[in-house]
């Protein structure tokens, strides 16, 4: 039998022999021209930048500024994998964030008594943002899973309903100021430092490295074929370059000097002279790097994801296989409201504030963050990484165009082609494959 | 007048089953019982009621009346899940793939297997699928493509590795031959006969008149939703059946 597969095989994949040196790579080709892509919109913008754009510190802001919206997206790829839609996230956000600082700003401190600067303060407003978020996901899963409601309606009705009940919460007012602790989950008020940093990258690059000496080890027990060495080897090298290469551009940018002699001050030491410190790894993206790998985890290694992709290809299917696809409905939306509490934290704490027109249009660029990363409205197509990418590129145009001074105007005009554009490539490119989908 | 010529406890009874869809009697008092090693084929022009019957086994529907017995005791099956418990396993007309997925996936479609720390093992439900697919289809080569890239009888021979891997006991096939090739099909039927010999009652739903008279040994016929009767299929001629199918004539053989 064995012969037999020998023979009828020209298909089979990874047998080494016969593939061209990239394909031997096994690489997905669309992740490829979409990190090509990202990369073009990088170069050109530093062109017309006179090179302010790959700097350390546009790189920074840049990242700082995606993690927010590109949160929300990983939760929105299980959301349209599905075939459903969340027009809510950036009111879900709103109600959250409002919540949030209501209870750091005013309830705890005014109804419970806790003082500024009081370590509860922190965690509690963040489990506030995060349940508010879950809350309000598990009950639009709810209207939509077992009350069959449209999921386009019951979130079209949620972003009108959540960020004026928001409204109501505070009054309309701007609440700050937040607490210290809890600034330091926006971004530049958090970083790591330059030790620290490149132990996460370290930590980073060997979990890169067992993850792919597991993966082969695993297949080669069970006789699977596998990929030439020297093909995991780039593979494994490419990415901890990018890692290592992210955490030294990180660790080139240097908290301004004003800013340093306030830190000293406020610890009652001045600033030596010539003292420089660079700011490393905001802690925002690492919360962003554990969401991705979390999600990524859940879509590829639990059998929540399983349901979630198979639900997404073939709800009857999936239905007939015994999946309670009503409850996974809820889990689903509970999980994007999470995630909508999670973005509310970090924009919030960057922002430094509370105002209502927080994350206003953010559903728009989630959507087209998880769009543009490859997500198919059709359903059952769709990874974290292209959506955290898709953000990436997104984010990319909006600073990059207003960098380089494109009007207001303008910059929706490009961002709006953009996605009609990347979702045209995307179809062009399944119709050459021929999927179906 | 002929009668059932099996004896003996009944691998699966359906009694008095009656369903209805907004005032349309579906199925409308049908009994009919399937023995081990023997292929029940069920009959009928669309729409007269074969696919919701088994539907009601399948825990796809739930039956308005009627009761489930299986091996001689009261069976509750309010769902698929409840189904599988029973190891009543089916290959549905529509397959029922999700084309976005690959074999493996699709093979253990709510019951993945998982490594102690709850992860899908992914490793091992391949080298499974592998396994069943070599005995099943030895030239199925596309473990790692999604199942829309598969063509229509290698399809077929994930959904049925699906329905056959879990040790079924009574297997449902739902027009299993409707979209294959000619040799496709003999691959079913020398399939059916090995599932046969094994001891797996089967319930074969079937238009093809010479797939019946050449797999099935009882066949039961329905129209409307009524069951027209049941006849051993070695007693009686292709137009017999026929008979009982367009017209709802009950030949003297049935029962």
């Amino acid at each position: 039998m064995a012969e037999q597969a020998e023979k009828s095989a020209p298909q089979t994949t990874g047998s080494g022999s016969g593939k061209s040196m990239l394909g031997q790579l096994e690489l997905d080709m669309r992740l490829m021209g979409m990190v090509g892509a990202f990369i073009l919109i990088a170069l050109a913008f530093n062109l017309f930048t006179d090179g302010r754009f790959v700097t350390p510190r546009n790189i920074f802001n840049l990242t700082v500024q995606t993690v927010s919206v590109a949160i929300m997206a990983t939760g929105m790829v299980f959301v349209i994998v599905t075939r459903h839609i969340d027009l809510s996230v950036g009111a879900v956000l709103a109600i959250a964030s409002a919540m949030g600082a209501m209870m750091q700003a005013r309830w705890l401190p005014q109804l419970v008594g806790l003082d500024y600067g009081n370590p509860m303060i922190a965690p509690m407003a963040i489990v506030t943002c995060l349940a508010v978020g879950t809350l309000i996901g598990a009950f639009n899963g709810w209207l939509i899973g077992y009350q069959g409601i449209p999921a386009f309606i019951v979130t079209l009705g949620g972003l009108l309903i959540w960020r004026y009940v928001g409204w109501y919460v505070t009054d309309g007012q701007t609440i700050a100021p937040l607490d210290k602790s809890y600034l330091v989950l926006g971004g530049a008020e958090g970083t790591l430092g330059v030790t620290l940093s490149w132990g996460v990258g370290i930590l980073a690059s060997l979990a890169v490295i067992y993850a792919l000496y597991n993966a082969r080890k695993s297949r080669k027990s069970h006789g699977f074929p596998t990929k030439p060495l020297w093909a995991e080897f780039t593979v494994g090298g490419v990415i901890i370059a990018a890692i290592l290469g992210y955490i030294a551009t990180l660790n080139a940018y240097d908290i301004p000097k004003g800013k340093l002699r306030r830190l000293f001050e406020a610890r009652g030491e001045v600033l030596p002279d010539g003292y420089t410190e660079a700011y490393g790894l905001p802690i925002s993206v690492i919360v962003l790097i554990i969401v991705a790998v979390a999600m990524t985890m859940l879509a590829k290694k639990t059998r929540l994801g399983k349901y979630i992709f198979a639900t997404g290809g073939n709800p009857d299917a999936a239905e007939l296989s015994g999946i309670n696809t009503k409850l996974l409905t809820v889990k689903i939306f509970a999980l994007m409201g999470f995630l909508c509490g999670l973005s509310a934290v970090i924009a919030s704490a960057r922002l430094a504030s509370h105002a209502n027109d927080i994350g206003t249009l953010d559903e728009l660029r989630v959507i087209a963050a998880a769009v543009i990363g490859g997500t198919a409205l059709s359903g059952g197509i769709g990874t974290i990484h292209g959506a955290i990418l898709g953000a990436l590129i997104m984010q990319s145009l909006q600073s990059g165009m207003a960098m380089v001074g494109v009007d207001a105007p303008l910059q929706n005009i490009v961002v709006g082609s953009v996605l009609v554009f990347a979702v045209w490539i995307d179809i062009q490119y399944r119709k050459r494959l021929g999927i179906k989908v | 007048m002929s009668s059932n010529p099996n004896t003996g406890t009944p691998l699966v009874e359906l009694r008095d089953i009656s369903i209805a869809f907004g005032g349309v009697k579906a199925v409308d008092h049908v009994t009919i019982d399937l023995y081990p090693g023997e292929v029940v084929g069920l009959l009928g022009h669309n729409g007269a009621g074969k696919s919701t019957l088994i539907k009601c086994l399948s825990g796809a529907y739930q039956m308005d009346s009627g009761e489930i017995f299986i091996n001689g005791s009261k069976a509750e099956i309010r769902n698929t899940r409840d189904a599988r418990k029973y190891n009543v396993e089916t290959i549905y007309q529509t397959l029922a793939l999700a084309d976005n997925l690959d074999a493996a996936s699709n093979l253990f479609l709510g019951r993945e297997l998982v490594t102690p720390l709850g992860f899908v093992d992914e490793p091992a439900m391949e080298a499974e699928t592998r396994s069943i697919m070599g005995r099943l289809n030895p030239n199925f080569q596309k473990f790692k493509e999604p199942v829309s890239a598969l063509s229509g009888g290698q399809r077929q021979s994930v959904a049925i590795a699906r329905a056959v891997y879990f040790n079924a006991k009574i297997l449902i096939m739902d027009e299993p031959t409707a979209a294959l090739g000619p040799h496709e099909t003999q691959m079913v039927a020398e399939l059916i006969e090995e599932l046969k010999a094994q001891g797996l009652g089967i319930f074969l739903i079937e238009h093809d008149i010479h797939n019946v008279m050449r797999l099935c040994d009882r066949a039961m016929v329905m129209k409307n939703g009524q069951k027209v009767g049941t006849v051993n299929v070695g007693e009686v001629t292709d137009e017999d059946i026929l008979g009982m199918i367009i017209m709802g004539k009950k030949p003297p053989q049935a029962y």
